[in-house]
């Protein structure tokens, strides 16, 4: 089980797409390329963009279909991060 | 061109401002002002620092300003970033709490670094400034990822203690909205290209519903969707059209609308051509509403605007 810390990477707002597109890239692929469960930790993330979120894990839900859902989870979001990886996990689903 | 600073040009007013740029002799800027008094949205000074960046400082010609509140100009750094002498003397105050002067955002760490520092010099409540972080980080990536702008975006922002809002500005000069969508989208008018950019989930990256890996198409629809539950003004500018989200009655429950023609609104598609975008926001801070049941009204208006583009794509087998 690979465990991810967003806040260590892109701080305590979470904005920058290019970190989480890195992130993305590599750590999040290559675990789950490996067969491993992958847990993004959003402790200390007190916030977090729409287009953040969308850089973080739409791809992933494209390559992997809604599947991955069941190997991907999201730890120590607060309410309005949950809400936003909702949004993109909702619209990302909607499209397929 | 030329620009005229007027007497007063916010959202509710801006329109004859706007009106009166001429955008002619794109190597010259001329700048004069209303010589009693001038009162403006950070957007007006956004759009001149942003015209200026286009010519050369020699080519600027600024008239000697007389009102008595020239010193906010100043104060804001418009002339500094112009690199033209006002003449003007001030005493600096503190900036904390008050105001964001002029700032060229060009790469995206430059941004997150004016996230950082220069958003909690405002002060705000957490939630409040989660609010205003949030529309800085979207309008100012839409510039460094698509407007292919070699000055980047000019951004200043600027509370109000009368009214507890924070207004904020930014502009650019590159390609406009209407190249960028019709890099997957065919629109015909620069207010077209606008009301599908303030749709949620279109994108010029591309056709495909979910967007690119780095693209939703969901920023602008964000930002729109944060003033009209506030019941604040949020204006677009670009090429030749113009949008404004004007404030909603009181007495009306805000209701998300996926096409931005369906929120009370004006518009025109024949403004004088902008090189660019240019956005303007306002954010009434005691009203705003708790970002977490906005992302609620969002959640559900998104979805059902994919719906409802994916039943207008579907297609009955035909037997014949």
């Amino acid at each position: 089980m690979k465990q991810i810390p967003i806040a260590v990477r892109a701080g305590s707002f979470a904005e920058n797409k290019d970190i989480a597109r890195d992130i993305r890239v590599r750590e999040i692929i290559p675990a789950l390329e490996s067969g491993e469960e992958v847990i993004l930790d959003f402790e200390r993330v007190d916030a977090a963009t729409q287009s953040f979120i969308h850089a973080l894990i739409s791809d992933i839900l494209r390559k992997y279909g809604s599947g991955v859902l069941d190997r991907v989870s999201f730890k120590s979001c607060n309410d309005t991060t949950q809400k936003i990886i909702g949004i993109v996990v909702d619209y990302m689903q909607e499209g397929m | 061109m030329k620009i005229h600073l007027p007497n007063s040009a916010f959202l509710g007013n801006i329109d004859p401002f706007l009106r009166g740029f001429d955008p002619s002799a794109p190597d010259f800027l001329e700048i004069t002002a209303n010589n009693k008094w001038i009162s403006v949205h950070p957007v007006v000074l956004s759009m001149i620092a942003a015209l200026g960046l286009t010519v050369q400082s020699g080519d600027i010609r600024c008239e000697k300003f007389e009102a008595r509140s020239k010193h906010y100009l100043v104060r804001m750094g418009l002339f500094k970033i112009l690199k033209v002498v006002s003449g003007i003397r001030i005493v600096e105050h503190e900036a904390a709490g008050r105001f964001i002067p002029l700032t060229q955002i060009r790469t995206s760490d430059e941004l997150t670094k004016f996230i950082t520092e220069m958003i909690p010099l405002l002060h705000l409540e957490p939630e409040q400034a989660k609010t205003i972080g949030y529309i800085v980080s979207e309008l100012a990536r839409n510039v460094i990822e698509h407007a292919e702008a070699e000055n980047g975006a000019l951004l200043c922002a600027q509370y109000y203690k009368k009214s507890n809002s924070i207004r904020v500005g930014i502009a650019d000069t590159g390609v406009g909205i209407k190249a960028t969508i019709n890099r997957s989208y065919s629109a015909e008018t620069d207010l077209e290209a606008i009301r599908l950019a303030l749709r949620p989930g279109i994108t010029g990256a591309t056709r495909r519903e979910g967007g690119t890996e780095q693209n939703a198409g969901a920023g602008l629809f964000f930002i729109k969707s944060i003033a009209s539950v506030n019941r604040d003004f949020f204006m677009i500018y670009s090429g030749k059209g113009f949008y404004k989200l004007l404030k909603k009655l009181p007495a009306r429950k805000p209701r998300l609308q996926a096409d931005p023609f369906e929120d009370r609104h004006s518009k025109g598609d024949d403004f004088p051509f902008w090189r660019g975008t240019l956005v303007g926001v306002d954010i009434t801070l005691d009203q705003t509403e708790e970002f977490s049941l906005l992302l609620d009204a969002i959640r559900k208006t998104y979805s059902a605007a994919v719906r409802e583009r994916r039943a207008a794509r579907y297609r009955k087998p035909r037997f014949i």
